[in-house]
């Protein structure tokens, strides 16, 4: 741990790091922008100046960039030296020749990075009497703007989607003071990540468009802690909002699960909060089949009188464990189930087995040191998409060995990058159809699911065999690694294959104890609503003829088949957002969405995670629990609910204590969820009372509606934005960190429910059947909530049916030809990667059916014309209306 | 990337491009590190690279689009816009500039009816200027396609751009 | 032995590539005579002992430079690169080498790859330079047809495969880690050192990149040892140079003359003085990036450590003449264009503040300069004028001339700003 000095004050330094990061972990105030503490350092911006002393004798020193700068034992350096800052300063300058005059009308004002560096090094004054380079912008789809008259060409956004999350579309155009960054031709952006750059991007070139709508100053925004509903992944969000709309979302910092970036679903989706869908108020169905809206408390009461028989409760794996247990205690513990299919059962007590043995379950940071990863059977972009990005970090394994065998430091970002050329660590595919990180796989085998599990069980001999085959390959390359990981999920629907994953990774710890294995569950809550119960199923419940079902936000009629609910005379659904199961309910409650509710969510790690209510919910929208609470007689607040999961199962003890109940203050004071900036609290609702209002009270949590309260303090859990004293941008976020990149000065936040202690005995594979039709995941397109954000529904695939040119054949189709079942009409894509004998349609609304369906069930559709790009909708490349 | 069935831009190129731009890879260890040798190679053939021509190689190459065109446009003799018959590269230089180059090149572009970065009504030339031609001894001087010529004056320029 | 290594085939010669005329002239005996026979840290030994430094304009000793490149481990490819990008305002004596004579340079990289154990050489050359592009690819022809390029030279365990790399242009690709980036096929970025080409280079691998003087340079101390290489040398420099001068000057031409020739004799004697009617202002001694001199310092022998004492650089050692009757602020402001135009565009203090400098020093040249212009100019020369400053030696290499000529012609500035106009009159 070298000591070094700066402005003579004695800084332990970590062995590895950049000076600049050595500066800010330790509270040093130093401007920077291209360096990024995922992406490390490159020395473009020059904003990072400091003055680097030769030795003890020289006094002048050089001006060097602390990002480019290891430390050394004895180094000397000046922060404040004159030279350092006024040469500091004349970066400004120079970057504010060209930039525009922008900031009353720029979305990045009141959290622009560039803004708070200008402030920082002091310069005001333009002296520049010269014209202004001037671009022109480019459509990049619904979810990102471009603005590039505010770029500083600090080759963040490139870096960051080339180099990072493997795109290719965007890239850096000409020279000198001309660099356009962009597309080649306008459309929307590909890459799953690319909603990252609105938050990489320092200026307002990037923003975001979901917000752009209904612009809000972050300082005038309502903001909380939550977690992503969109995936199993759990990753950390601020959700944010005003005037009773969700405004955006962004990422929340976990050094363990998301680290600094989210998917485009989970960053966009959560836009669903504010969909037309809405379901606003109760309503009790008329014999004409509409529903009639009544206050809550009328139709509390009257299904509060259905409540003296016998009442099924079909839990969700979208909802919270609160509500979910409100639900189990109130028709009682025999009649309540999860609301899983059976298979999604079998395979999340496959998952709650391995998170339960003494089998390593890295997180989703931990993935990125693992040196060689054999995907099982997991379309991890689209089903888990934020662990791709992770995958794309873990497989350059291979070039930062080399870079420390080489001497060169791992933050040396263009160094590192260009020892490690093409090179990568091992990356396996097992997969029915191509997988969108095929780019950066090593191996690939294209396999039906059964096929995929024959592989895994073949891999699992070879692992002590000799006989050259590609099992034995496979075997090979997880033996040579120093920790090889198993990733596999739920995506492809089959138990056995997360069965013989864990077979495979069990088999694989006893030669390799620091194997791991990953597995990705199906949705927000899966792996907590398991734990609470994974035994009964829905059609067992149902097949006693109960005269009353409460549905908890969950669509049956989709999920589990119309015909279930037929036979229930009073169908009580709960829910957020109308659905088919909701449209054909005796009494709908509206309840809140995950933005305007506490709720703890257990990830595919086993964590338990709360995610605190943004805002409250509009009229008589009420979080489920309440609901279900007041239907059982009491009103408790989310943390007794909590305390009664954990009474009853031991394994729920961390979710009482992953964050402070509602009795947390800070020296008397609630953390508010609003900035001490927030402005127009009194002239808000002027147009409908000149009164101003009492703030909404919080009972649930120790937060607070309003400014009034702790603004620094709050502990990450309950910490509702980033911000810092000169820091208003997301760079604030590393004055949180104990050091750049590590946990939260509050501690991590998310309590890991399983010990993981027992000794895993193999798990005996049944025999499972598969359809020919397999449903592929899409990022956009396969969530239920996130669908209804409506930017992403413009992204969704049109019905397709992808198939080899022999399976084409022998169903007598060619390519874009039209492939109907029923009245679902799929567009014919021939694709040699598909494995034969396979159909492969995009998991969208419309294509449930076909999960049972056979192939001989599909019918060419005659005079059938395909759509321009079925894989995208039509690509407008323009959104002027003019 | 997917193989779904789509149309075959390298089909673009023709055999004889091709077969030179395989030749550079040979020696490469990988083909993207072709893409300034490919796009050198298909502009001598059709005198700029237009987004044709871009598409073709990226695909040849096994690169992006917008990567490959990131990579044009930083080179000022790579050419993304049509260009006359000849491209006349005039030295700007400080040497030319010392020796009266500017002078010259005023004559020019009054005699061509034309200012740097333009092309001629008849797509005869187009005038670009260029970054010291390493003739200094001769200054002024210019490139006339591929032909230099130096100790320009305003009357020995007359004859050289009929 | 000659006196004039460099340009002994060139001196009253119009044959260029022919193979056998140069091996006719004692070309590729030194390859003959090393290659499989001298073990080849000797030749290593001989340049070091040799001193010949980069005839690029940085100057930096070859034989410590390759002395970095580590030990020959494994099979990857190992690069000998020679910079033939010459766009250097000013400097035109790569051309006459390579034009007039490329065997020479075949030979000195077939020697210096065999040094460093390189397997692979490109001639980076600018796209500009069609005849010598011709040429040299002849002359490889030649040569390997000859045995003397390929696999096993002459027998040994020695392959050298090279091969000519024609650019697209730009003049920052003659910095050696942009040219290693644009012979990868990208954009031309120069690459933060550490670490240096010779541990990272092309491709990753360890590389050594070599302006064409150098190179040629290798193969006459090969044949003829350390000690005539050091004893053409007037001073402290051993070997020849080609020295140039371009500008109003009797006869603009490139001569090859010992190192440490005194200024005054490189103007005087071989350039016949200034031309009819003109007088001497100031000059750059070695190419656009270089700081101005004046009449003061016609005494001075160009060599490495002489001219940077007078404050500024050998460079290129190809002397751009300011003449009496040419404006000092309008020559700046061409090389302000010049260098704001070639930035790369990757850090600040390059990309925003040369075309600064270029507004300013455009705006006092048309007359319309404002007394705070200096100001500015002189805290931007502070700004981008350091090495350390900025990611690459351009932007501060573009300072040279501004910050020199704002010492040595402040008078022609104030004059520019308080006259609001240009006093010297040209016709345009």
């Amino acid at each position: 741990m070298p000591t070094i000095f700066v402005d003579d004050r004695a800084i332990e330094a970590k062995t590895g790091d950049n000076l600049l990061e050595v500066l800010l972990s330790n509270g040093i105030d130093v401007p920077y922008f291209c360096w990024h503490p995922a992406m490390g350092s490159v020395g473009a911006c020059r904003q990072c100046a400091v003055v680097g002393y030769a030795n003890p004798d020289d006094t002048r020193g050089r001006i060097v960039m602390s990002c480019m700068t290891p430390v050394a034992e004895g180094a000397r350096f000046s922060v404040q030296a004159d030279s350092a800052a006024s040469f500091r300063n004349s970066v400004i300058e120079n970057l504010m020749l060209n930039h525009p005059h922008d900031c009353p009308v720029c979305e990045e004002g009141g959290e622009c990075h560039l803004q708070d560096m200008t402030v920082m090094v002091g310069h005001s004054d333009r002296r520049y009497k010269g014209l202004k380079t001037t671009f022109r912008n480019q459509y990049l789809g619904p979810l990102i703007g471009h603005e590039m008259n505010r770029c500083i060409t600090c080759y963040r956004c490139v870096r960051y989607y080339q180099d990072y999350a493997g795109g290719d579309d965007l890239a850096a155009f000409g020279s000198r003071d001309r660099v356009f960054f962009g597309r080649a031709e306008p459309g929307v952006l590909n890459n799953e990540f690319a909603g990252n750059l609105v938050e990489v991007c320092p200026t307002g070139v990037f923003t975001d468009k979901t917000l752009s709508k209904h612009y809000t100053r972050k300082w005038d925004l309502q903001s909380a802690p939550t977690v992503c509903q969109a995936c199993s992944l759990g990753c950390n969000t601020y959700t944010s909002e005003r005037y009773g709309e969700v405004r955006r979302v962004h990422n929340r910092y976990h050094n363990e699960v998301n680290g600094y970036f989210l998917c485009d679903r989970g960053r966009f989706g959560a836009q669903h909060v504010n969909s037309p869908k809405r379901i606003p108020g109760a309503g009790i169905r008329n014999p004409d089949g509409l529903y009639e809206p009544v206050e809550i408390a009328e139709a509390l009461g009257k299904v509060k009188a259905l409540l003296t028989e016998k009442v099924i409760g079909i839990g969700s794996p979208r909802a919270s464990l609160e509500s979910n247990e409100a639900l189990r205690q109130l028709v009682g513990a025999d009649h309540y189930c999860n609301g899983m299919t059976s298979t999604e059962r079998a395979m999340h007590g496959v998952i709650l087995e391995v998170l339960g043995s003494n089998l390593c379950v890295p997180s989703m940071m931990e993935v990125e040191t693992f040196d060689a990863i054999l995907i099982v059977g997991e379309d991890v972009t689209n089903h888990a998409p934020r662990l791709a990005l992770s995958i794309r970090q873990a497989v350059r394994n291979i070039g930062q060995a080399l870079a420390a065998d080489t001497g060169i430091s791992q933050w040396h970002d263009a160094a590192v990058r260009e020892l490690e050329q093409d090179e990568k660590s091992p990356l396996v595919i097992l997969s029915p159809m191509a997988d969108r990180l095929d780019d950066i796989a090593s191996d690939t085998h294209r396999l039906a699911p059964n096929d995929i599990v024959a592989m895994v069980e073949q891999i699992i001999e070879a692992l002590d065999e000799d006989e050259p085959s590609d099992a034995k390959n496979i075997a090979n390359t997880l033996l040579s690694a120093k920790r090889p990981l198993i990733v596999s999920g739920t995506s492809l629907g089959s138990t056995n294959i997360l069965k013989a994953s864990a077979n495979l990774a069990a088999a694989l710890t006893k030669k390799n104890p620091s194997t791991g294995v990953f597995l990705c569950a199906s949705e927000t809550n899966s792996v907590g609503v398991a734990m609470i119960n994974n035994t009964r199923d829905a059609e067992e419940l149902l097949s006693s003829s109960p005269k009353t079902v409460i549905v908890l936000e969950n669509d049956i009629d989709t999920r589990l088949g119309s015909a279930l609910l037929d036979g229930v005379q009073n169908l009580i659904v709960i829910d957020v957002m109308d659905n088919p199961t909701a449209s054909r309910s005796s009494i709908v409650l509206p309840a809140a969405s995950f933005a305007e509710a506490e709720g703890t969510f257990v990830n595919n790690e086993g964590r338990a995670q709360r995610s605190m209510a943004t805002f409250n919910p509009a009229g008589d929208i009420t979080p489920g629990y309440q609901l279900l609470g007041a239907l059982g007689g009491d009103h408790l607040p989310a943390s007794r609910w909590q305390q009664k999961l954990a009474a009853e199962h031991p394994l729920f003890a961390g979710v009482v204590t992953c964050a402070p109940d509602e009795q947390f203050r800070i020296e008397g004071s609630r953390v508010a969820r609003m900035t001490h900036r927030a402005s127009g609290r009194t002239a808000m609702m002027a147009n409908v009372s000149v009164h101003e209002p009492q703030q909404p009270l919080d009972t649930e949590s120790p937060l607070a509606f309003t400014m009034e309260g702790n603004q620094t303090r709050a502990p990450a859990s309950l910490r509702p934005y980033t911000w810092s004293p000169g820091w208003n941008s997301n760079q604030s976020i590393h004055k949180f960190q104990d050091e750049i990149g590590g946990a939260d000065k509050s501690g991590t936040t998310g309590i890991r429910l399983f010990a993981g202690t027992n000794d895993l005995t193999g798990f005996e594979l049944a025999e499972e059947t598969h359809a020919n039709l397999i449903g592929q995941a899409h990022i956009f397109g396969s969530d239920e909530l996130s669908n209804e954000a409506a930017e992403l529904a413009t992204l969704i695939p049109k019905p397709y049916a992808r198939m080899s040119s022999a399976t084409a054949a022998s169903l007598q189709v060619a390519h874009h030809d039209g492939l109907g079942f029923g009245d679902l009409i799929m567009t014919v894509l021939v694709d040699e990667e598909v494995a034969d004998h396979c159909v492969i349609y995009p998991m969208i609304p419309g294509t449930q059916r076909l999960g049972s369906a056979q192939l001989s069930a599909l019918q060419k559709v005659a005079g059938y014309t395909a759509p321009s790009d079925p894989l995208r909708p039509s690509l407008i490349t323009t959104d002027r209306t003019s | 990337m997917s193989n779904i069935a789509t149309d075959n831009a390298v089909d673009f190129l023709t055999a004889q491009e091709v077969t030179e731009i395989e030749s550079e890879i040979s020696h490469l260890p990988n083909r993207p590190s072709a893409a300034i040798d490919a796009l050198k190679i298909v502009q001598s053939y059709r005198g700029w690279i237009s987004d044709e021509s871009l598409n073709a190689i990226a695909e040849m190459l096994g690169m992006s689009v917008a990567e490959l065109d990131g990579i044009a446009t930083f080179y000022n003799l790579i050419y993304r816009q049509p260009v006359g018959d000849k491209v006349i590269l005039y030295c700007d230089s400080v040497s030319c500039w010392l020796m009266d180059g500017d002078v010259v090149c005023e004559k020019i572009k009054q005699k061509l009816g034309v200012d740097y970065g333009g092309t001629t009504a008849d797509n005869k030339y187009t005038l670009l200027p260029v970054t010291c031609l390493g003739d200094c001894d001769h200054a002024p001087a210019m490139m006339v396609g591929d032909e230099l010529h130096h100790d320009l004056t305003t009357d020995n320029i007359e004859g050289l751009l009929s | 032995m000659t006196d004039k290594p460099l340009t002994q085939n060139i001196i009253g010669f119009a044959g260029h590539t022919d193979f056998d005329r140069y091996e006719s002239r004692g070309g590729y005996a030194a390859v003959r005579k090393t290659v499989g026979r001298t073990d080849p840290d000797a030749v290593l030994e001989l340049l070091k002992e040799a001193n010949l430094r980069g005839r690029g304009g940085a100057g930096f000793p070859t034989g410590m430079k390759w002395s970095f490149v580590p030990k020959k481990e494994g099979n990857g490819h190992r690069y000998l690169v020679a910079n033939a990008d010459e766009m250097e305002p000013g400097t035109f004596k790569d051309r006459l080498l390579m034009e007039k004579d490329p065997h020479q340079l075949i030979e000195g990289m077939i020697l210096s790859a065999y040094t460093i154990s390189a397997d692979v050489g490109y001639i980076f050359i600018r796209g500009e330079y069609h005849v010598a592009i011709a040429r040299l690819q002849e002359a490889i022809n030649a040569a390997a047809a000859s045995g003397l390029l390929g696999e096993h030279i002459l027998g040994s365990a020695f392959s050298f495969q090279l091969h000519v790399h024609v650019s697209a242009g730009r003049y920052i690709c003659g910095e050696e880690t942009a040219l290693l980036n644009s012979l990868e096929g990208k954009r031309a970025i120069p690459r933060a050192k550490p670490p240096f080409p010779q541990v990272s280079g092309l491709w990753g691998r360890p590389t050594i990149v070599n302006n064409v003087e150098t190179l040629c340079n290798v193969t006459h101390i090969v044949a003829h040892g350390a000690d005539w290489f050091k004893s053409l040398g007037l001073g402290v420099d051993g070997g020849t140079k080609l020295f140039g001068a371009s500008g109003r000057v009797a006869r603009p031409g490139c001569w090859e003359l010992p190192m440490g020739t005194p200024i005054r004799e490189i103007l005087e004697e071989h350039a016949g003085g200034m031309a009819e009617g003109y007088q001497l202002k100031g000059f750059l001694p070695g190419g656009a990036s270089t700081d101005f001199l004046t009449p003061d310092h016609l005494d001075i022998p160009m060599e490495y450590e002489t001219v940077q004492q007078a404050g500024s650089r050998m460079g290129t050692g190809t002397m751009i003449i300011l003449d009496d009757r040419s404006c000092a602020v309008g020559m700046i402001a061409n090389l302000a264009k010049f260098f704001a135009r070639e930035s790369c565009g990757f850090c600040t203090p390059c990309r925003e503040g040369l075309p600064w400098v270029q507004e300013v020093l455009d705006r006092i040249e048309a007359g319309n300069g404002e007394p705070d212009d200096l100001d500015v100019l002189e805290r931007q020369a502070q700004f981008i004028g350091a090495i350390g400053n900025t990611h690459c030696a351009h932007a501060p290499g573009a300072m040279e001339p501004l910050t020199s000529g704002l010492r040595y012609f402040r008078d022609e500035f104030i004059t520019h700003i308080e006259g609001k106009a240009c006093p010297y009159q040209r016709e345009v």
